[in-house]
Parts: structure tokens; sequence; C-alpha cells
């Protein structure tokens, strides 16, 4: 794994995105066809089983590094990385032994037939062979989660570069439900067909926010449709069969079964993108009722009536077994609005309806229409743009609505992990209530790292008591909190649940006794929720 | 039998001498373990340091009333006698042993026990109650060797220098730089210097401290007049205007909080040398056995985890509130429990 840990160090020392590529392409094209393979699909998060349970490593470690547990915990909060902190206290290796990449998954995966103390043993004289980083890789490869500041677009630049194959093309061929155990180093990278794989999506094509419309030219050559608020989603029927990936590559066929009947609608062959929407008496709903859906793999039969939900369509990438996605916006549209007419009403297929305008000022006008509608707000796309892979400006923009926002006082603060370990980057946040506070939620992201810096110094400073890694700090500042979305919930104390909350703004002129009340968080329920 | 020393909120306290060892206010008479900052500050009306720690108070101090002593040498403050011994720190810092009718305590300020070529060695001393710092009081925290540390460094001058990049390494003014500057083989390249830790080479320089050859960066030197030079600044130079003088430059930090790489993604240089001037768990531990105290106080760092390790290990041990700040590197970032 020697190698391995070289490849690791290179990416890891550098901020720079070019080292990491070269250092990513050197190795695609020195180390062993399975180990290049292992290493896409770590760093595309494609994580062997775990087999052992992050409890037994951390006794296991803790007995051999001879510390009572109270004192690793003390550690592993301060380290903020599970396998990081079992790598730092463990006894340096009295042995050596150099073993490749998938070697060592293939000994972590035997160990899942073995009895508890066999396993340990395993563990043990693993940790006792290995030096230092690749200790922690071992370590890692147990745990699972290898986020290490490498980005799929990277990887792919990479393989780029390695294979000299064009990147979109290996984008695609990254994309799916393939892992090393199903798939080799050849056939996913080296053979040329990329829909060899029936369930294999296309890459999504994001969009950046709009800033501005002075470089976009005449209104007429662009379409304008609701950005609605669910799930995007790529429903893929091939071969009689239906998938449906999540932009994450997520496959959610089996949550979402009232999809299965599209396969009798619409032609094999077919590619489309689109939203998952809550969807009732030809209204989305609100986000609230998906949410009831989302994490669930099985669906009983009480909430497919309760939160039916439909395919509203974007896209169309793939039609009679052919990738159009080269063909112009336009026409990709004509086609699928031919599908749509086909499908009979009870299916759950629409075509996401473009939105009239002559100018952008009519433009401005629907966007507001916005929260009525139960959309984010719009989206703006080249009538004659093609359908390209990942986030790419110039052709396709989102125009959201802003978010709601509400000013809050910090009551609580807690360390953050990874990067984050050693500072306070987690608040629990306040609105007034008569004398009282009452916390509604938590936020940690949307501030600079200075002010993070600030704010820690701070907290240290100004402890009023400790619960566990919890600091109670006296409630003196304002944040602007923003949020995309509210509803009631039992389970909290303030009544309410945001959605996607942040942090937008440290308002340090304003004093706590002007952050908003609780019954200004009930209005906004009453009028969003 | 009472304490020898007490603590107060204007630093360590003997009564038996009426004299205050690093006070952080005002005091009429203070014992100074070393010269940084937060040990040794203005306004006491007398000091007393080691002959190593003179010079660097006086620059930094300016004008004050000093006396110094020797390693080893007893003087008699009222009724207790103090005597100052090396704790291998920074050149010329000290533990201060207080002994007052048979009862021995000592401050030990900061300190390491591993040898970095240029501090006096830390010498353990018996006492009864041992004051200790725990700036890096965890077990995850072990130092990389002398030898294996002067090798990564060197390593990755002699590659940057290859690759016509400029090598800046942010390190403390005071004792860290001059440790580094007497390790890294000065047949690499250039070796250029931040105003601040010029001033602490000519310091020590005139004290009789042999460092290798260095230059002050002043306006005419850049990348250009000393390609694949090794730049030492302080860390708050890094990522300024002063820093990009230098072209094309791989960044690099020397502290011990480079041992945790969250800390080390943070800072955004390119490589993190673990290195401190401060003990590591295994140091600490092992200066604490070696001083045959029962008593242990614990004054800065991972203080609550380390009292309850001690606990745990047999020892009265206490935490004691200070303003001393360890290794100030990340300092206003780091969380302490």
């Amino acid at each position: 794994m020697k190698d391995f840990a070289t490849l690791f160090t290179r990416i890891d020392e550098s901020t720079k995105t070019t080292v990491k590529t070269a250092a990513l392409a050197d190795y695609f094209q020195t180390a062993t066809p399975e180990d290049r393979l292992w290493t896409i699909a770590l760093f595309t998060g494609r994580r062997p089983k775990r087999t052992i349970t992050a409890t037994r490593l951390r006794e296991w470690a803790a007995e051999v590094a001879g510390l009572p547990d109270w004192l690793f915990e003390e550690s592993y909060s301060i380290v903020g990385d599970l396998a990081e902190t079992i790598a730092l206290v463990l006894p340096p290796a009295t042995e050596s032994e150099d073993q490749t990449l998938t070697h060592w998954i293939r000994y972590i995966k035997t160990l899942s037939t073995l009895e508890d103390d066999e396993r340990k043993a395993g563990i043990l004289g693993a940790w006792n062979s290995l030096p230092n980083t690749e200790r922690f890789l071992f370590t890692k490869l147990l745990t699972g989660g290898f986020r290490i500041g490498v980005s799929a677009k990277l990887i792919t630049r990479a393989l780029a570069q390695a294979t000299g194959q064009p990147e979109p093309q290996l984008t695609h061929k990254l994309m799916g439900n393939w892992t090393p155990d199903t798939t080799t180093w050849e056939a996913l990278i080296e053979a040329d067909d990329p829909t060899a794989d029936l369930s294999r999506p296309y890459p999504f094509y994001l969009a950046y926010q709009l800033d501005g419309f002075d470089d976009l030219g005449a209104p007429a050559d662009w379409n304008a449709e609701r950005k609605w608020d669910g799930i995007r989603g790529q429903l893929i029927i091939r071969g009689g069969e239906h998938h449906l990936w999540s932009r994450g590559e997520d496959l959610m066929t089996d949550r979402f079964p009232e999809f299965a009947q599209l396969r009798d609608y619409l032609p094999d062959g077919t590619v489309i993108d689109g939203e998952v929407l809550a969807f009732a008496d030809e209204k989305p709903l609100s986000f609230n009722a998906l949410q009831k859906r989302i994490g669930r793999k099985t669906v009983p039969k009480k909430l497919l009536t309760e939160a039916p939900v439909i395919l509203m369509a974007y896209d169309l990438l793939e039609h009679e077994g052919k990738d159009i996605r080269d063909q112009p916006l336009k026409d990709r549209r004509a086609i699928l609005e031919t599908l749509t007419q086909a499908t009979p009403p009870e299916a759950p297929f629409r075509l996401s309806a473009s939105v009239p305008f002559q100018t952008w000022d009519d433009l401005s006008a629907a966007r507001d229409q916005s929260r009525d509608l139960n959309a984010e707000g719009l989206m703006l796309k080249r009538r004659d743009s093609p359908y390209l892979s990942g986030r790419k400006r110039g052709d396709w923009w989102k125009w959201k609505i802003d978010p709601l926002t509400i000013d809050a006082v910090m009551i609580y603060a807690q360390a953050g992990h990874g990067r984050r370990a050693n500072l306070f980057t987690d608040y629990t946040f306040a609105v007034r209530d008569g004398n009282d506070l009452v916390p509604f939620t938590k936020a940690y992201s949307g501030l600079t790292d200075a002010e993070f810096r600030q704010i820690t110094a701070w907290v240290r400073k100004n402890t009023l008591q400790r619960f566990g890694p919890v600091r109670q700090v006296p409630a003196e500042h304002v944040f602007e909190i923003a949020f995309e979305g509210i509803q009631a919930s039992p389970r909290h104390k303030s009544g309410v649940a945001l959605r996607f909350p942040r942090m937008l703004r440290w308002r340090q002129d304003k004093p706590v006794d002007e952050a908003n009340t609780l019954d200004d968080l009930k209005e906004m329920l009453a009028t969003y929720g | 039998m009472a304490d020898v020393l007490t603590f107060t909120d204007r630093g360590i306290y003997c009564p038996a001498g009426d004299f205050y060892i690093d006070p952080w206010r005002p005091v009429d008479r203070a014992l100074i373990t070393h010269g940084h900052s937060d040990h040794a500050r203005p306004g006491m009306g007398r000091y007393l340091a080691t002959t190593g720690t003179a010079p660097v108070m006086r620059h930094r101090l300016g004008d004050i009333t000093l006396e110094t002593i020797d390693y080893g040498q007893e003087k008699q403050i009222g009724d207790a006698c103090v005597s100052f011994h090396p704790a291998g720190h920074v050149p010329g810092s000290a533990q201060i042993r207080v002994a007052v009718k048979g009862e021995v305590w000592v401050v030990s300020g900061d300190y390491k026990t591993v040898a970095d070529g240029l501090s006096e060695p830390f010498e353990p001393v018996r006492c009864h109650a041992f004051i200790t710092e725990c700036t890096f009081g965890l077990p995850i925290f072990k130092w990389t060797p002398q030898n294996v540390l002067t090798q990564q460094i060197n390593d990755w001058w002699t590659a940057n220098a290859a690759a016509g990049r400029t090598s800046i390494l942010g390190a403390y003014a005071l004792g860290k730089a001059q440790r580094l500057l007497t390790t890294v083989n000065p047949d690499i390249g250039p070796i250029l210097t931040h105003g601040a830790i010029e001033n602490t080479n000519t310091v020590l320089r005139s004290q009789g401290f042999t460092l290798p050859k260095t230059t002050l960066v002043t306006k005419e030197i850049s990348h250009k007049t000393h390609p694949g030079a090794l730049v030492l600044a302080t860390p708050s130079a890094l990522g300024t205007t002063w820093a990009r003088r230098f072209g094309p430059a791989s960044t690099a930090f020397a502290s011990g909080w480079m041992a945790l790489r969250g800390v080390r993604r943070r800072r955004a240089a390119d490589r993190g040398f673990i290195v401190s001037d401060h003990a590591d768990w295994e140091g600490l531990n092992s200066a604490i056995k070696a001083t045959g105290a029962t008593k242990i106080f614990a004054t800065h760092g991972y203080t609550s985890a380390f009292q309850k390790w001690l606990t745990s290990q047999g020892y009265d041990a206490h935490i004691v509130s200070t303003d001393y700040q360890g290794e100030g590197f990340d300092q206003a970032d780091e969380v302490e429990a």
C-alpha cells in the first residue's frame, strides 16, 4: 500500500489542483489495474462494506495504546477523525509488510466471516505491520468515508490525462452502481461502450446562480421553466426495466414504486431528466410532503396515497436508445412533448411547462410567484444548448428566490470535525419568548474562517457551562439565519423545523433584544409552512 | 506544612520570599522562566532571570531592572531558597526550584525533554510539588525525532529549489526559528530571514550561539536575487504581501499542531512539519515521573484531561488557571479541552 500512501500524501500535502491531478495521473499509470479501480471507487464514495464496528475499533485501539477509554474519547474529540486518532495513539509498528491496496481491502472483507477474537487479532496484526500513513489509510478503509479533498471532477481530469480519453466520456463511465466487485478497470475505463450497463445514468447538467441579464442576449433565445422543489432525478427505461437515479448517484427506484408503470407508456431506450415531486390535484405539494418519502427504502400503501409523487420532466437525454444530448434543447423538448402527450393523465408524469415571457421584467414577475407555486425559483436554458455534464456556465442558469431569514441568538457552541476540529463551528440558536430564549435550530456553515476563529476565541473565554462537548455561552451574539422552508415539528421545543438552515451573516450591529421572537417564527410557519 | 507557592490573580506567588514567578500583572519582584511574551511581561519592579535569558529580555522589554543568575546557583530570597535549572524550551529557559524549610516546589514554565541541538537540555529536578504545562497533554501528540525532521525539511527545500520554488517556512521568532536554522543543511541554498527572526538571531549570536549565515529580507531581496532560498518567517507573515515577493513558493509551518491533519489543512500551507518546543505526551509523563513529585499542578493546555489522567495514575493533581498560552501558533482558534 506504499504507493497508495504516497498518492494520499501528495494529494493531502497540496492545496493546488494541478499537483493533485498530476499525483493521481501518475498513480493511474503505475498502480495495478485492481488498485486503480479501488482508488477510483474510494474517491467517488464507493467504500467497502463495514466489517467491524467503530465501537470495537475504539476499544481495541485504546487497549493497545494502554489508554483508558475516556482519554481515547477525549483525544478523538480533538482530532475529529476516528482513523486518524487511532493511527496517532497506537505505538509504532514493530513489523513491516508491503501489500497492495486491493490486498488490504480483501483482508478486511475476509474478517467479516471470522469470530470476534479472530477479527481482533487480524486488526491488531495489521496495525502492527503498517507505518503511520498506511495505518491511517487502512483504518480509514475500516471506518469508511474517504473524503480527502478529491472531487469526482479531479478524478476524471486525472484519468483523462492518464488514458488520453476525453473527460465527458470518462465522467459518464464513472456513473452508476458499479463497484470493484462487479467490474474491472478494463471493462469500466478501457472498454468503449459506456452504455454497456443498462442502468448507467448520464452525468447531470447543473446550473450556476444567475448573476445578471447583461450577457444573456435576446430573451427570445431562452426557455424559462420553474425550478421545482423536489428531488432531481434521472429516469432510465432500457431493456424493459426502469431505474431512477438521484443527482447524488443514489439509486431510488424502490423508493418510488409508482414509476414502474411508466414502462408501459414510454418507449424503451428513454432517459429523462426531471424532478421527483409530491403532487396532488395538478399541483406540487410542499417539500415537506416529499420529505416523508425520503430515506424510506420501502413505502407503505398509506404513504403512497398521502404523498403521491410524479416525475416532472425537464429534458430528454436518450431517445429510442440513442444519446441525444448533443441536439439543441428545443429539439429535445419537442420530442419530450410528444412523449408526454402519449402518457395518460393518471400516469405519474408531467412535462415541466415553459414559463412564457417577453422581457426580463416579465420573468422577474413570474419569479415572484415561486413560493405560491411551491417552486424554488426559475431555470433559464438557452434554446439551442446541448445537455452538458456537470456544473457549467453559459447555457443554463438557475434563478432562485431569496431564502427566508430570521435573526436569532446564539446560545450553545460545539467544536466541528475534520478540518474544523478544534474550532467552534456548530451553534444552536434561539428566538426570544418574553424573557426566555427558545432554541429552534442549529447551523454550522456560512461564516468565514476568520469569523469562526473570532467566535472560537470568544467561546473559550465565555463558556458558562459544559455539557460534554457542548458549551453554553452568554446570549450576546445575533446571527441572521437563512433557510429554505419551515414546517411544524412536535419533536422540537419551538414547534418548528427548518430546512437547510445556515448563517447568512453575523449581525454584530444588532443587540439581543432586537432578535426575532417565537411569535415571528410562528407567523412564518403559518405563512410558509 | 504551608504551601511553598500559591496561585493568585497576578501569577504564581511565594509568600516565604515575597516574589512572583512569571506574573501577568505588575508586581515588585518577578522571577522569569524564559523570554516568551506570555512569561516575561513588562512592568515589573525587579526581574531575576538566567544569564542566557537576560539579553532577549533586555531586547524585548527595554530598560528594566534585571539581575541574572546561572543555572544551578542557589539564591536566598527571604525564607525561600531559589535556583534555576535548564528547561530545554528555548536557549536560556529555566525551571525554577523553590525550597522553603525542606519542602521543594518546581515551576517548569514551558519545557521539552528532547534535546534540540541549541537549547540547554532539560534537567529533571527532584521535588515534592511540580507545576507543569500541558500544551500537548494528550496521547495523540508524539514528536518526530530530530534527525527525521531534519531530513524532511532538507528534502522539501531541495525539491523546491530544484523546481525553481522558494521555500517559505513559518516558525516562532524566538527559539523555534533558531533551532531550525541549526538543523537544516545550509549548503542547499541561501537562507533569508524575516526581521523579527533576524533580531533574535542577532541577540543569540552575541551570546555566543553559532547559527549559519542568514540574510535579512529587505526591499531589494526577492526570488530573483536569491533563487532556491529558504525563507524563515514568523507564522503571521505567511500569505501576506511580504511573502508574495518570493515568486512561486512552497509554504510550510513548523509546529506541534501540525500533528493534526485538520489543523494542517486549515492553515492551507503546502507542508506541516511536526516540531515543538513543548513536551509531547511521552515527554510530559516522563518529566513528571522523574521529579518524584506526588503533587502536580497543570497550568495551561489540555488541563482537564491531563489532570484526570494524572489522578488515575495516582498523583495528587490539580488545575490552576493562568494567563500562559503555550504554543500560540494557531492559538486563537484552538480549543483547549
